[in-house]
């Protein structure tokens, strides 16, 4: 009796937060459906960041410079710092970081269909960084105002990132671009493979995206899939002439009513298939997520058993070796017993 | 964690670890988020690989989770009151004329 007329006042006060537009802590009351749908889109984000270090980590090794594979080290050390950020956020809604990687790795959540393409050339490293970090930006700006607290946080920081990652892909793009045919034709043929795929990372259209609504409603999401879509259609286009490729869209024209772009659909068909699992490299990033939890599993079990060992033992070791002033000191700086 | 037959404890997970940032000198630490350690010198070094890659800090606190006292959101009213009827406490609250210089 006495306990619906809490939920009620709860839901209520709950409600009056996002209807200020004011931010949702974790030690607040929300409602399970607030809370479960956060932890599947902060969850589905964490693992993007982290299997997304995978399609460049293979070039790593491969870099045609020192100084790009600085940057790509960089920036791929970037991702797993944004997958850090994340996964922090999501355990504030009461999972763990366990369950969240045995989830990934289990298959029960998921991350962003665009890390199930290959990178067949190192112009792949360019167009990802322009492309799919460039969408990326689009999607992540509006969620800095996430009505959750940390997810904002997390995204606010991740933001400050991006901007680099963004540019160094451009920028690389650019030096093909003035170099030799040959070259010029590896960034067209890969902005030819990356568009559609890249289109199809702000998730299926509105008509399509039932929970689009909900999430809007509860200020978790700030735009709308063909919002966001559209916006990242804007930006690119100027982006691409200056570069000299071309879109690979038929139906790509600017729309002087609208003021925006038209643009034609990506294969809807082809984003239920990688997103259900069936994309051209959906097992080898699992399987590769996995194999480096379970080869790891002793690095983390030895760290515990030396944490536990050393725990309070360290810290008298530490005062002893300071206690002693100079003069019972050895010559050769051994303290003296006594 | 799950806890099975074979779950001992060397393979719990890590404690939760918060972590504080100074940006610069002068500045107070600020939270700016959590990870998992074995203890606290792996939380230390992973605090300032995630946290301060960029040069955003200067000097950084870590504390367990678990030691942290909280007031907690229903305690709020109750506890946040005292300073709540205490206007006096903002220098908007005295009248002083707009033509007294500096102040
Ligand atoms: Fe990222
Ligand atoms: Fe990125």
């Amino acid at each position: 009796m006495s306990t619906s007329t809490d939920e009620a006042r709860l839901e209520e006060q709950f409600e009056a937060v996002i209807a200020r537009h004011e931010r949702i802590e974790p030690r607040d009351w929300m409602p399970e459906g607030y809370r479960r749908t956060l932890v599947r889109q902060v969850a589905q984000h964490a693992h993007s960041e982290i299997i997304g270090m995978q399609p460049e980590g293979a070039w790593l090794t491969r870099a045609p410079s020192l100084r790009r594979k600085a940057v790509l080290l960089a920036k791929v050390q970037d991702e797993a710092g944004h997958g850090l950020y994340l996964y922090s956020a999501c355990e504030t809604l009461g999972v763990s970081r366990a369950e969240l990687t045995r989830m990934l790795i289990d298959g029960r959540q998921k991350y962003s269909s665009i890390f199930n393409y290959p990178t067949l050339s190192y112009a792949d490293v360019g167009t990802i960084g322009w492309l799919v970090d460039g969408a990326a930006i689009c999607n992540q700006v509006p969620l800095c105002r996430t009505s959750y607290g940390p997810y904002g946080r997390a995204m606010i920081r991740v933001c400050k990132e991006e901007s680099f990652h963004q540019r160094q892909g451009y920028e690389l793009l650019m030096t093909m671009m003035s170099g030799t045919d040959e070259q010029r034709a590896m960034v067209q043929e890969s902005v030819d493979r990356f568009w559609w795929p890249a289109l199809m990372m702000f998730g299926p259209p509105d008509d399509a995206s039932p929970n689009t609504a909900r999430s809007l409603a509860w200020g978790i999401k700030r735009n709308t899939n063909d919002e966001l879509r559209q916006k990242f259609v804007d930006m690119t286009v100027p982006q691409a002439e200056r570069l000299g490729v071309t879109l690979p869209d038929p139906d790509l024209r600017w729309n002087e009513e609208r003021g925006a772009h038209d643009f034609g659909q990506p294969d809807w068909d082809e984003l239920t298939r990688v997103i259900s699992g069936a994309g051209p490299c959906n097992a080898e990033r699992i399987a590769h997520r996995r194999r480096a939890h379970e080869d790891g599993a002793w690095v983390r079990e030895a760290a515990s058993a030396f944490a536990r060992a050393t725990k309070e033992p360290g810290r008298d070791r530490a005062q002893v070796e300071q206690a002693p002033g100079s003069s019972l000191r050895d010559p050769d700086g051994r303290v003296e017993t006594r | 964690m799950t806890t099975t037959p074979n779950d001992t404890s060397p393979r719990a997970e890590w404690p939760l670890y918060e972590v504080f940032v100074r940006g610069k000198r002068g500045l107070n630490h600020v939270h700016v988020g959590s990870l998992h350690a074995a203890d606290d010198t792996m939380a230390l070094h992973h605090a300032r690989d995630v946290y301060t890659r960029r040069n955003e800090g200067v000097s950084i606190w870590v504390v367990r989770a678990d030691a942290i006292t909280a007031s907690s959101p229903d305690e709020k009213d109750p506890l946040f009151a005292p300073s709540g009827d205490k206007v006096y406490r903002h220098p908007t609250f005295y009248d002083v004329p707009a033509d007294v210089p500096h102040m």
